[in-house]
């Protein structure tokens, strides 16, 4: 399956192929990064910005750190998004950037479709790494990618994403890569955080943990917040803790080869026991590896897409 | 000055005219339907169009004063009548609001000045809007106030609101309702479904709005005012004003023609001119709006003109604000997705966008009996034209509709006897003799 | 188009026996050796080297993969995907003479960017090339250490190398264009 997409701003619209494709050029970027020289020359005298108007270190540096061992120079713009902050507007601060000569921009903004109307405005490539609540591809790929190491595919596996389904944007993407792959998906958490209408995108909704973590392969466990968005959504996070948070008690009821899985950063004693975070079943670490390489090959392909 | 108006089809319901008829005018007045003078100074060719009383939208939103960049009341009333609106009523959200005598009147001159379609103030319910204490209700009808209304916000406190509408009863004026319960509605951007849902944009039910048209038709009864309910976008909210009427209270409600011709499929473009309050909802809530149009529940159809500059509309769709312009394209829209497909008739039609607002607001307009003003508008309901908003006379441009083929345009506007507006090229335009 | 086989199964057996016996110097150069196959002919190529110096002078020598498509200097005319699990090296390349192996070598692009890549694993003491076929034509000042079958041709021709592993059979064709 080729790719042909000059801009990766979601999976909602991406094929099973057009997945696929980025997953096993992930493979290949893996590779890179056991060499002594962690560097190759793809991108060699193309400019990457990062265009981050939600501050992000872990994201911004994980793209940083694969532009670079593609040999891409990068450059960072960090900006408020406060509306009340009446600065240079998306667009403008965008065209310029394009016309300094930057080849690639990566967007993390807080609205969702800022990305969207980048890549209609600007000749470069775009890629979202996160547009508000509505999706966040590379961290949606990088988790399928670490399922599919693990557990060679997808087609079949019973994914739990656990937490605040309603504001997240991985929990968005990550849904559309499974169904897409063919895993059965099933949202958990309380019903302020996770609507009911998500059934119609043809996923499972519990309210209980306990009833369906027997069932699950993979357990994706989402930060829990006790911000703005979420304040008021559920009493506190003692109560959300222990209704769903992943503990050592919930663990075994768990599969003998599940796998625990977070996005990050880690919430410790909150959706996640340290023991658990830290413990066998855990592939947290390799997650923030397989970023780099999905990283890599999003930037590779974008760059040779039509 | 003696104006015939030869060979059209005059539509007007409020007379209980359909027929090929010419029309008199003498001066700013309707002389006499039929029998028309000799040598008139003017006339004008209406065969093959229809001529119809000046279409009345009471519910637009100008500028003026405080966003004059938007739109003023002339660049407003000059819209107007290019849509083939001859009266308007503007909402009172400028900043200062519209809450006493002086604003009221202020908008009759600026109107005045204008000398295009008229453009009538409906003054706030409370001062500033604020939503605490009544306005200066008595004041703002000596200043000339149509009706009264907050718009753009509900007035949340119910007993505010009751105490409002029985006030305002005093002087035979509607109290027009924003209807939206703002806790529920929240940071709400668009319709809360499924396309929301997918777009992680936060949403503003038909629950938001529905419990407030409730809450609001409850105050009415209990105080016997006249209450009408502003673009009214949810299904739930039709169904409530069909009770209410079925109940006899005195309930009126409008619709917007956005409200009954796209849904919020449109948002995932993520295009802001799709961003307006009430939201754009589902195919399940137009059909109950058209269904409603259809049997009589809604009595109105009103552009909720709400013109912004393109500044503010071209950011991210979360942070543009709400709004979209609409007199100009009102009557296209009202005749190519209500009147061709067949779900009113051209009749109903008028009578949605002229005879029944004229009557809510208690304008003496919305007819062609001899006797009334001469506010008169003259369409083409056959000729497909595509809408092109670079050439609106509106201040502003966000409009969803551009690019839009449609049927219905007005090709003369005239008010109290003069044309105000022409499209060019002439479809049956006579000229003068 | 006209195809004509310049070296036929037999012949091919040989000439890949010929370049073992020249790439470890009849048998006396056997240590520090790697050979790296070059996607995609040359991996089965080096496997054969590997297995007939295994056969011959009873040795084991290390044995790499590698897909050079990233580090070519023409990505625009690149297929839009390597292919994966193509590179690999999984022994320290420090001190070893590597030699690289290739079916064709022609305008030595490839050999290029195998040079660079390999070069991004360490640091080796000697890289040398073997090809199947040398074709002529060189756009960069590279040439092969060992050659199996020299051939003069025209740019307009195009020489296709089959092997077994990967096509089913072994031959080498030589493609003209017209007549």
């Amino acid at each position: 399956m080729e790719w042909k997409r000059r801009h990766l701003l979601g999976l909602e619209d991406l094929s099973a192929g057009e997945i696929t494709a980025v997953l096993d050029m992930a493979v290949s970027f893996k590779e890179v990064s056991t060499r002594s020289i962690k560097k190759v020359p793809p991108l060699r005298g193309k400019v990457v910005a990062n265009l981050f108007f939600e501050p992000s270190t872990r994201t911004r540096i994980s793209f940083e750190l694969a532009a670079s061992r593609l040999s891409a120079d990068v450059v960072n713009f960090e900006k408020s998004t406060s509306s009340a902050v009446k600065g240079e507007t998306l667009k403008d601060t965008a065209r310029n950037i394009e016309r300094m000569g930057v080849d690639i921009v990566v967007v993390r903004h807080t609205a969702p479709g800022a990305p969207h109307r980048l890549a209609e405005v600007l000749n470069i490539s775009v890629l979202n790494a996160g547009d508000g609540a509505h999706e966040h591809p590379t961290q949606a790929l990088l988790d399928l990618f670490t399922i599919r190491e693990h557990k060679g595919e997808l087609k079949g596996l019973t994914v739990a994403i656990v937490g605040d389904i309603g504001h997240s944007r991985v929990a968005r993407s990550s849904i559309w890569g499974l169904k897409a792959l063919g895993a059965n998906v099933i949202l958990v958490g309380p019903p302020t955080l996770v609507p009911a209408g998500f059934r119609k995108l043809g996923v499972e909704v519990s309210h209980n943990l306990d009833e369906v973590i027997s069932r699950c392969d993979v357990i994706n466990m989402l930060r829990i917040q006790f911000e703005r968005q979420q304040s008021g959504l559920f009493p506190s996070l003692r109560e959300y803790s222990r209704l769903f948070g992943l503990n050592r008690e919930r663990m075994q009821r768990a599969r003998e080869d599940v796998l625990i899985m977070h996005p990050g950063p880690i919430n410790r004693g909150v959706e996640i026991a340290p023991q658990v975070a830290d413990g066998p079943h855990s592939v947290i670490l390799e997650q923030v590896e397989n970023g780099l390489a999905v990283r890599m090959a999003a930037m590779y392909l974008v760059t040779r897409g039509r | 000055m003696n104006l015939v108006i030869k060979g059209g089809r005059v539509l007007d319901p409020a007379g209980g005219v359909d027929s090929v008829l010419d029309i008199f005018v003498r001066d700013d007045k309707i002389a006499a339907l039929g029998n028309v003078p000799a040598n008139p100074d003017m006339t004008i060719d209406a065969t093959g169009l229809i001529v119809v009383p000046g279409l009345v939208d009471m519910h637009v939103h100008l500028r003026e004063p405080g966003n004059e960049e938007e739109e003023t009341i002339a660049s407003g009333a000059e819209s107007a009548a290019a849509g083939g609106i001859t009266s308007c009523a503007c909402m009172p959200n400028t900043e200062p609001a519209i809450d006493n005598e002086a604003a009221a009147e202020f908008v009759i001159l600026q109107s005045n000045r204008a000398a295009r379609s008229n453009v009538y103030p409906i003054g706030a319910v409370t001062a500033g809007r604020k939503g605490e204490e009544l306005a200066e209700i008595g004041g703002m009808v000596r200043g000339g106030a149509v009706a009264f209304s907050d718009d753009g916000s509900p007035v949340s406190n119910a007993e505010i609101l009751r105490r409002a509408m029985l006030y305002t009863k005093m002087f035979d004026r509607p109290v027009i309702s924003h209807c939206e319960n703002r806790e529920l509605a929240g940071s709400g951007v668009m319709n809360s479904g499924m396309v929301s849902m997918t777009l992680g944009l936060a949403g503003m039910s038909n629950a938001s709005e529905e419990i407030m048209v409730a809450r609001d038709i409850a105050l009415a009864e209990i105080t016997g005012a006249l209450l009408h309910i502003a673009h009214v976008s949810a299904a739930g909210s039709v169904e409530l004003v069909r009770r209410a009427k079925e109940k006899g209270l005195r309930v009126t409600c409008e619709a917007t023609p956005h409200h009954f011709t796209l849904t919020d499929e449109c948002v995932r473009l993520f295009d802001s001119n799709y961003k307006v309050n009430p939201p754009l909802r589902t195919a399940e809530d137009i059909q109950a709006i058209k269904a409603g149009l259809a049997d009589g529940t809604i009595d109105a159809v009103a552009s909720d003109h709400a013109p912004h500059t393109e500044e503010e509309k071209d950011v991210e769709f979360s942070f543009a604000p709400f709004g979209i312009i609409g007199m100009e394209t009102l009557l296209p829209l009202v005749v190519s997705e209500l009147v061709k497909p067949g779900i009113i008739t051209l009749q109903k039609a008028i009578e949605l966008v002229s005879t029944n607002p004229a009557k809510i607001l208690r304008l003496e307009r919305g007819t062609l009996t001899p006797g009334a003003v001469a506010d008169i508008a003259i369409i083409d309901t056959e000729t497909e034209w595509e809408i092109d908003v670079g050439s609106f006379r509106s201040k502003s441009r966000n409009c969803p509709f551009h690019g839009r083929k449609v049927f219905g345009r007005a090709l003369k506007t005239i008010v109290s006897g003069r044309i105000i507006h022409e499209h060019s090229p002439g479809h049956g335009a006579g000229g003068r003799d | 188009m006209a195809h004509q086989v310049i070296v036929d199964s037999k012949e091919l057996s040989k000439l890949v026996e010929k370049l073992a016996s020249d790439i470890s110097h009849e048998g006396k150069s056997l240590q520090d050796i790697a050979v790296v196959g070059i996607h995609k002919r040359g991996v089965p190529l080096a496997q054969r080297l590997a297995d007939i110096i295994k056969a011959r002078w009873g040795a084991d020598i290390e044995q790499g993969s590698l897909d050079i498509t990233l580090y070519r200097d023409d990505l625009s005319s690149a297929p839009a995907q390597p292919e994966v699990h193509a590179t690999k090296i999984d022994f320290d390349l420090s001190g070893k003479r590597v030699v690289l192996v290739d079916d064709v070598l022609y305008t030595g692009r490839t050999a290029r960017a195998a040079i660079s890549e390999i070069l991004d694993f360490g640091r080796p003491r000697r890289i040398e090339f073997a090809v199947l076929v040398d074709r002529g034509h060189q756009e960069l000042p590279i040439r092969a250490d060992y050659v199996g079958k020299i051939l003069e041709t025209t740019s307009s021709q195009m020489v296709e190398v089959k092997i077994t592993e990967t096509d089913g059979e072994d031959m080498v064709l030589l493609i003209s264009k017209g007549e």
